[in-house]
């Protein structure tokens, strides 16, 4: 069916009336024209029922024409483009759009749910706390899912979002947030002193309000004077222009949150080009020029289709050629909204009455009044809105109280406006009442912050181009530029001149306040009764505001009905702050590339490609991928990888990739000193060429990190850290040195890449070296006894350090070569030692051998335990000061009582072990108060033939060889375990010596 | 919020890394009342309104340590000093009242 844009203009608008694109609406399809919005296209077609509300599925159509709709929100695109609650006045048309209405079924025309209009009386606010109260099982399983289903808006997609978006920074002398008159004036003179100058509007066309009323600017058409100034604007190289870009939350130092939707005009974003870009400009001053929001006056069926703001009226008219209808009522309490007589008369709309709540008829109402041959009805207001699915009438109450029924298919209203303040809350900046203007005004601006036309409540055009001509000359002196000479156009202010009507009292439908979440007047009222007054509680109680739209066209009425129901003023009541976003902002645009795969770095280890060659697993250990270990087809599972690296470790030679671990290379005089104040052992007496185990404690005491540290000169130490806390550790010791200890000479670099090192370990391990290490180093264990370290060549003339350090137990070296020869070197390593069996070993391996020597790791290292507790007291020195001396030794942390490291094996030895199992004694009942601590690591012990496991118990020292329950609920499992040593592997240490 | 680093110039704050008062002063672990000094120290804190010191560190830029005078109420920053020279001055203080 080819629908025919009847309510289409027969000229006028800035729509591109040569190209006609189509769109689907609920399957069916219609046309509009570039320039369109999806809410513009929909009324050209005669469409005016759009969606179906949240609470009483009632029929709702287009109240707006900016981003402040509540109502007209559709599913915009199909499938995992899907996008729920999208605001079809926001939805800038493109050919092949497809939207379809939301919260109805099974047709918008026919929707079922519409008996909870019925209902009513349940869905009050607080409905759910008072109906729903008992039993309480029926909450979950009953109640819930019911009334999410009857009551909600759009749907999101399930799928995976196929766009792509990204994050970009700008900087710039003065950002104009708005490209209205005021916003344009201001980019203007602010770029034509020299400043960089960022203009950013969430609308597709600049113009604001300019384009969406008719008045003349230099006695021509606004919109020419747009275009004009926004070709001066592009044309300037330190001016950017950004259209479809809403600054949405105003952050401290000058730093402004904003998205600009790149590709969302489009069927799909071209190729290379996001769909969204998330900006964060710093400016040094930025001028709100945001405009400001009309209000609705609050009567029974305000929220019918074809109940429209006066604003939005005029706006359908002069920028998109359209007729909202064609018999209007014009209901308003102030001057400026009566021009809209003038425009839909112009339109050729009759207008059949013009009903302004103010009693006395001011010459410039009755002059246009008379112009346009409409009826006035000074002090009169309209109580309902009557029709079904559209206005078919309007219920007058003259000021004698006599109720006249007027036909008409759309009720145009006002209640005056609301500056756009919202970015000035952000802060905490709180907004003052005018009681003029009726409305809050910006109050304590955010520094480098000011506002210019309506947003800061000065309303009219001409003080629209002056003031931000002003504002924006202003800015630019503030952030160091001459102002430059600017002329300002010609224009005229509207009548700004208003008298409060906030709601019709004695309605007969329901007269709504927040049409998104179907908060009417009366549950405001049932607010106060049941005393919840304050505007927190209001808000919270009836949710009002706190839907998709932020209350936009909802809060100023609201707290002005509280403050008439309390009798107390609008400021006594309260008022309205806003929190960023000022508009719905995808989470997508906030993610940028940091989804999936990319959602953070990912960091590959010298021998990755070699691993990958390999067919070895890697694991992601933070941001490394470390290999896990390397599966051979003659392996059943994983474990039989394991245990065969295991093996071949203990008794020939297996090679690991140990670059992850944090290195820190000190030097200075100092160095000796330093590292005695940052490890609990000394360093300063660590002879040259020897390596020493070092802890590293936090100030309270607790055990922080560990690893090797080597001294290769008196002034020279190098350190490893774990791979866990590498960046914590660096840290760290910079603040230790420039903060607590900035006399000490010493210097220190991180040089974790630097370095490509692999652990050799195994019997064989020295046999191999011998093949790699050139022939003038001795390695023999009497010219390289374990602890050593050394400068050393390999290969042939390539420098390499040397470190005969072991965490699997076994005779074992470090080799660390510059990190460009790391692949080259595991390939050399493996080469050579093919004639004693080597393997290479992942960290699976790893972990299981230092498991068995009883080594701690990440799972003991788990910020809770102090030296003591991990068997590592005696190494504590008592000789120096030292970051965590003092604290240690507070009295609870030397409780005999505190869970402290032992081994366990299980007493069946066919069972496994689990870590996480929680120890009890044998002979009490399971309660927190009989916990004796927990198991830290298990592993199978390929060496010993069956599971071992550490573990953190109360009074360990004297419990060895006691027998206590592994407990774990968690998996149904109860397995007892015997207290044992926690080295389980040749505990004398005789094999690292060789 | 931007911090204006004395190396590096004015950064956001997503390069910085929070750490904590900057008005403790480590006491004297081998001193008699050692003990007391350091629940001090490391647990204490007052927590009044107003201007704070604080250290920060510029983990993705220069390294540097930083003493930041914050106004915890508005988040103006009316300060950013290298946090060796504030322990070097710091330290001279000790030094002369010892």
């Amino acid at each position: 069916m080819m629908a025919s844009q009847q309510y289409r203009l027969p000229s006028g608008g800035l729509v591109d009336r040569s190209r006609t694109i189509w769109f689907e609406f609920d399957g069916q399809n219609f046309t509009g024209h570039p320039g369109d919005t999806l809410a513009s296209a929909l009324l050209a077609n005669g469409i005016r029922l759009t969606g179906r509300s949240f609470k009483y599925h009632r029929p709702r159509g287009i109240l707006s024409a900016g981003s402040e709709e509540p109502n007209a929100l559709v599913e915009l695109r199909t499938g995992a483009r899907r996008e729920a609650n999208t605001k079809s006045t926001m939805v800038e048309l493109y050919d092949g759009l497809e939207a379809s209405s939301q919260n109805r079924w099974p047709s918008l025309n026919f929707d079922v749910m519409a008996i909870n209009s019925l209902l009513s009386p349940v869905f009050v606010a607080g409905f759910y706390y008072k109906t729903f109260m008992w039993p309480a099982a029926f909450w979950e399983k009953l109640y819930e899912p019911a009334i999410r289903r009857a009551a909600g808006l759009g749907r999101a997609s399930d799928a995976a979002d196929p766009d792509t978006y990204e994050k970009a920074n700008a900087f710039c002398d003065v950002l104009v947030i708005g490209g209205g008159p005021a916003g344009l004036a201001a980019a203007l003179s602010a770029a034509k002193s020299g400043a960089r100058v960022i203009l950013a509007d969430e609308n597709f066309a600049l113009g604001g309000r300019a384009i969406d009323d008719n008045a003349p600017i230099n006695d021509k058409a606004p919109a020419e004077w747009v275009a004009a100034v926004e070709a001066e604007l592009a044309a300037m190289k330190d001016v950017r222009i950004l259209r479809r870009t809403t600054v949405f939350g105003t952050y401290d130092g000058g730093t402004y949150g904003a998205v600009e939707r790149v590709s969302d005009h489009l069927a799909t974003a071209p190729s290379g080009q996001p769909r969204q870009r998330l900006w964060r400009i710093v400016a040094k001053h930025a001028v709100l020029a945001s405009g400001a929001t009309e209000r609705p006056i609050v009567f029974g069926g305000n929220d019918r289709p074809g109940v429209m703001l006066a604003g939005a009226v005029r706006t359908y008219l002069n920028r998109y050629g359209v007729l909202p209808g064609q018999k209007a009522v014009v209901f308003a309490n102030n001057d400026y909204a009566a021009t809209t007589v003038t425009e839909l008369d112009r339109a050729g709309v009759e207008v059949v009455a013009l009903v302004d709540s103010r009693p006395q008829p001011s010459e410039l109402i009755s002059g246009i009044a008379s112009a346009a041959e409409t009826r006035l009805i000074s002090g009169g207001v309209v109580t309902d809105a009557i029709g079904k699915k559209h206005v078919t009438g309007a219920v007058i109450r003259t000021r004698s109280g006599e109720e006249v029924k007027l036909d008409c298919d759309l009720i145009a209203v006002s209640g005056g406006w609301n500056p756009n303040i919202q970015l000035t809350t952000h802060l905490g900046g709180k907004p003052v009442w005018n009681d003029e203007l009726s409305t809050f005004t910006p109050g304590v601006l955010p520094a480098g912050m000011s506002v210019a036309g309506s947003a800061g409540g000065t309303f009219g055009l001409r003080s629209a181009l002056e003031l931000g001509s002003a504002a924006g000359s202003t800015a630019a002196t503030a952030a160091g530029f001459k102002a430059a000479a600017t002329s300002v156009p010609r224009a005229k202010d509207e009548g700004v001149s208003i008298s409060p009507l906030w709601r019709v009292p004695a309605t007969r439908g329901k007269a709504f306040v927040d049409q998104q979440n179907d908060v009417t007047a009366s549950d405001i009222e049932l607010s106060e009764r049941e005393g919840f007054r304050s505007v927190e509680h209001l808000k919270r109680y009836t949710t009002l505001g706190m839907a998709t739209d932020q209350g936009k066209t909802a809060n100023v009425n609201a707290l002005a009905i509280m403050a008439e129901l309390t009798k107390k003023s609008i400021p006594e009541t309260g008022m309205t702050m806003a929190r960023p976003p000022y508009t719905p902002v995808a989470l997508g645009a906030f993610a940028g590339h940091h989804r999936g795969k990319e959602f953070k770095a990912t960091r590959l280890p010298p021998s990755y490609a070699w691993t990958k060659e390999q067919g070895g697993n890697v694991v992601e250990t933070g941001l490394w991928l470390r290999p896990s270990y390397f599966p051979r087809p003659s392996d059943a599972d994983w474990l039989a990888s394991v245990t065969r690296e295991v093996n071949t470790v203990r008794s020939a030679v297996g090679i690991c990739d140990v670059s992850t671990l944090g290195k820190i290379d000190v030097q200075g005089a100092d160095a000796g000193a330093f590292l005695d104040k940052v490890y609990m052992n000394g360093m300063k007496t660590l002879a040259v060429g020897k390596a020493r185990y070092g802890g590293m404690l936090r100030e309270d005491g607790i055990f922080m990190d560990d690893g090797t540290v080597a001294r290769f000169d008196e002034n020279h130490y190098f350190v490893t850290t774990t791979t866990a806390n590498a960046v914590k550790v660096f840290q760290h010791m910079q603040y230790c040195h420039q903060w607590l200890w900035p006399e000490l000479d010493v210097h220190m670099i991180s040089a974790t890449e630097q370095w490509a090192q692999y652990a050799v370990a195994g019997p064989k391990s020295r046999d191999l070296l011998r093949k790699i290490v050139d022939p003038e180093f001795d390695i023999s264990d009497a010219g390289f006894p374990y602890m050593k370290v050394g400068k050393i060549t390999v290969c042939g003339g390539v420098k390499a350090r040397l470190y005969r350090i072991s965490f699997s137990g076994e005779r074992a070296y470090e080799i660390g070569v510059p990190a460009r020869y790391g692949d080259s070197m595991i390939r050399r390593l493996m080469e050579a030692g093919q004639e004693f069996g080597a393997c290479a070993y992942g960290s699976e391996a790893l972990g299981i051998m230092r498991i068995e020597k009883g080594h701690v790791s990440g799972p003991e290292l788990n910020g809770t335990t102090t030296p003591r507790d991990l068997g590592l007291g005696g190494m504590v020195s008592t000789k120096k000061d030292f970051i965590g001396r003092v604290l240690g030794t507070r009295p609870g942390l030397l409780d005999p009582n505190r869970p402290s490291l032992t081994g366990f094996r299980p007493v069946d030895r066919s069972e496994r072990l689990r870590s996480g199992a929680h120890f009890v004694a044998r002979d009490v009942e399971v309660k927190p108060s009989t916990d004796d601590g927990h198991m830290t690591s298990v592993a199978y012990s390929p060496t010993l033939g069956h599971w071992v496991g550490l573990g953190l118990l109360k009074r360990a020292p004297e419990r060895l060889g006691e027998i206590l329950r592994a407990y774990d609920p968690l998996r149904g499992e109860d397995t007892l375990v015997e207290v044992i040593s926690p080295c389980f592997v040749d505990p004398e240490g005789t094999k690292v010596r060789g | 919020m931007r911090i204006n680093c004395p190396c590096c110039g004015e950064r956001g704050l997503d390069e910085f890394v929070y750490h904590g008062d900057a008005s403790v002063t480590r006491p004297d672990a081998l001193a008699p009342d050692a003990m007391n000094d350091f629940v001090k120290y490391v647990y204490e804190r007052t927590n009044t309104p107003g201007l704070h010191r604080e250290l920060w560190f510029h983990a993705a830029g220069c390294h540097a340590w930083l003493v930041v005078t914050r106004g915890i109420a508005t988040h103006a920053i009316t300060s950013v000093e290298l946090a060796r020279e504030v322990a070097r001055k710091r330290d001279l203080v000790t030094e002369e009242n010892a």
